[in-house]
């Protein structure tokens, strides 16, 4: 079965007039259909822009330059034109982010950023329609008074509030791939795990894959069921989760673990650039890059 | 809670009447201010009001019965009382000019110079923030580079030189343009509002509306070309600011079309921090219409205000003055209510969920 996301080879340098900056060093990661993919890396190691360049926005940046393939159900997002990727963002991919509040336009209402949402899919939706869909969505993620969140401004909600819109906006289009980046670091740990297990019970039930991302391997344990370790822009670590956290071979990963009791992730290791075990290709539990 | 009476709870308890409440406590004290200034101004001016008021030839007697009547040898302090006493009663006292109660020529001139102020804040408007969306959607590329030299050749002049220029080029030049004045002489138009476009539409003649629109052309893009550049500018720098908040990317990230955006999702929360700037460039418009009038002979009240100034007619002066102060705050004030109107945050400052 070919995978429903196959990204080759990605390559990512950030280019000015002075220097030419690396950040991917040729990743190669794939999601099956309703699978649930984590990638795991410190804060730096290039996993948003990996994110940006499957939804197709970092192509859009000229100072970007992108090598390699990312397959998309058949079809290689670098190689699209620039209105086949935008016709694929907010429809059969989506994103959640870090932070649910400002990730939500304080100047309008959840219903008007919500319709537009809906409107990417059935662009002649009407407001019937809408409210009946959106009504519906937000009971799905378990919000009380759907009526008086829909007729709200972000800031009169609270954090974890918005993160259940955000989840509700996310899944609405039904996409086939759900970029999650660290979400709700942000939040109250309590309120994170709470919206997460939540996500984690609507992908299950909607057979969403889920390429999740974060600092913290701790969170993945029990999300995800594959996890790709990544560090300075290469993957070094894969595998199932299981057999992953029951052997880390790579000493990165080793690290990572060691690191997982503190949930703000700091104290990561530092390997040094070039040393044996960092240009080594990843070493892998077994099954596909 | 019902969302029903959610909604209507918010419109009852309005933020926004509060704000106009404070808004128009602080425009008084500003006001009390500004009368205060312009009336000491008017008694330090050398030289006395009743005999400048009567002329060189007046006998001494004269002179003295109406420095009585003026209450010039009074106190200052129940001088000012006198004086804010005949204000608040509507009476600015007699123009030395016109011969004629100061708020005859003021309901006279006015109209005309709120006319130009309003159509070059309208252009002011129309085209500066359009601009500076466009500048700010394709910031870094050919349309964002136009529009800076087009800002920065509009700042570059004042806006009377601007009228010197657009006079010599499409009125002398090519002329497309009248030269002078507000409607041509052979139009005999009921006074009504005394804008005279929209008297000429309340009278139904079209033609004399046409004229009356050309006449405005000039002299109102004039008056409002820095206002443009700075509005373009200003909202250009704002909305390339937002594009760099996470709900933008959102947005992107979403596939929202990138012109909606630019000009719903980008623009709106920029527009709330310019609009502040914007509102007070609109005000300064109303001291640049001094000599942009005098260019093109407007007949309003900025011409009366340098004609009473040349002649030290002090109750024209300080009528002008004050009648330019209350429109100042007036329109601060229908700012201040715009941004509250636009602001949700100021709006609503209730949170829905506990
Ligand atoms: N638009 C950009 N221009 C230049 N450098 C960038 C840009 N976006 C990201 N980078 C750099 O790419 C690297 C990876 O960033 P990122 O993917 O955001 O890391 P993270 O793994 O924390 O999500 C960082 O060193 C960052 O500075
Ligand atoms: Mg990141």
């Amino acid at each position: 079965m070919t995978p429903l996301l196959a990204i080759n080879s990605l390559t990512l340098a950030f280019k000015n007039l002075f220097q030419h900056t690396p950040v991917l060093h040729g990743i190669s990661l794939s999601i099956a259909k309703g699978e649930k993919v984590a990638l795991v890396g410190e804060s730096g190691s290039g996993k948003s822009v990996t994110a940006r360049i499957i939804l197709g926005l970092l192509q859009e940046t000229a100072t970007a330059e992108i090598g390699g393939e990312v397959w998309f159900e058949g079809r290689d997002i670098n190689a699209m034109r620039k209105a086949e990727r935008a016709a694929l963002r907010g429809t059969d991919m989506s994103m959640i982010f870090q932070d649910p509040t400002s990730s939500l336009n304080p100047t309008y209402t959840i219903r008007s950023q919500f319709v537009e949402v809906l409107r990417r899919r059935t662009a002649d939706l009407s407001r019937g329609d809408c409210d009946e869909r959106m009504i519906s969505l937000l009971e799905e993620v378990r919000i009380p008074d759907p009526l008086r969140v829909l007729e709200a401004y972000p800031f009169q909600l609270s954090g974890g509030m918005n993160q259940r819109v955000m989840i509700a906006m996310a899944l609405a289009n039904r996409p086939k791939l759900l970029l999650a980046d660290e979400p709700g670091t942000a939040l109250d740990v309590s309120v994170q795990a709470q919206t997460l297990s939540l996500m984690h019970h609507l992908v299950d039930n909607h057979q969403t894959a889920v390429l999740f991302i974060s600092h913290n391997l701790g969170v993945m344990r029990e999300f995800a069921d594959r996890v790709y370790v990544i560090y300075r822009g290469r993957i070094v670590e894969y595998g199932s989760t299981g057999s992953l956290f029951a052997g880390p071979l790579h000493p990165y990963t080793q690290a990572l673990m060691a690191a997982v009791p503190r949930i703000t992730g700091s104290g990561l290791p530092d390997l040094p650039e070039i040393s044996d075990t960092f240009l080594a290709p990843p070493v892998s539990h077994g099954g596909t890059l | 809670m019902r969302p029903g009476s959610f909604l209507g709870q918010h419109i009852l308890n309005s933020p926004l009447i509060r704000l106009l409440l404070q808004r128009l406590g602080i425009s008084f004290i500003v006001l009390i201010g500004v009368s205060m200034l312009i009336f000491v101004i008017a008694r330090v001016i050398p030289g006395d009001p009743a005999r400048i008021a009567l002329g060189p030839n007046a006998a001494p007697e004269q002179v003295a019965s109406l420095r009585a009547a003026m209450h010039l040898d009074d106190p200052i302090v129940v001088q000012y009382g006198f004086f804010v006493l005949d204000v608040t009663r509507g009476d600015l006292g007699k123009s030395l000019y016109t011969n004629r109660p100061v708020t005859v020529d003021i309901v006279q001139f006015l109209p005309a110079t709120l006319e130009l102020v309003f159509a070059a804040g309208i252009i002011m408007v129309g085209l500066g923030l359009p601009l500076g969306i466009l500048a700010a959607r394709y910031h870094g590329r050919w349309p964002d580079n136009a529009v800076r030299i087009f800002a920065l050749l509009t700042v570059s002049a004042p806006s009377f030189v601007w009228a010197v220029i657009l006079m010599l080029l499409f009125a002398f030049y090519l002329p497309l343009f009248p030269i002078a004045g507000r409607i041509s002489d052979i139009y005999e138009i009921d006074r009504v509002t005394g804008f005279m476009t929209i008297d000429t539409l309340i009278a139904g003649n079209l033609v004399a509306f046409q004229d009356a629109f050309s006449h405005l052309v000039l002299p109102a893009v004039a008056l409002s070309l820095s206002g443009i550049g700075q509005a373009a500018r200003l909202t250009r720098a704002n909305m390339v600011e937002t594009y760099e908040k996470p709900f933008i990317e959102m947005a992107q990230a979403y596939g929202f079309f990138p012109s909606r955006i630019a000009r719903i999702y980008v623009f709106k929360p920029s527009l709330i921090p310019s609009l502040t700037i914007i509102g007070l460039d609109f005000a300064a418009m109303l001291g640049n219409a001094f000599l942009v009038e005098a260019v093109f002979a407007w007949p309003g009240l900025s011409r009366y205000g340098v004609a009473v100034i040349l002649r030290k007619d002090l109750n024209a002066i300080m009528g002008t003055v004050l009648v330019i102060a209350i429109t100042f705050l007036i329109v601060n004030i229908l700012v201040d209510l715009l941004i509250a109107f636009l602001n949700p945050r100021i709006r609503y400052s209730t949170r829905v969920d506990a």
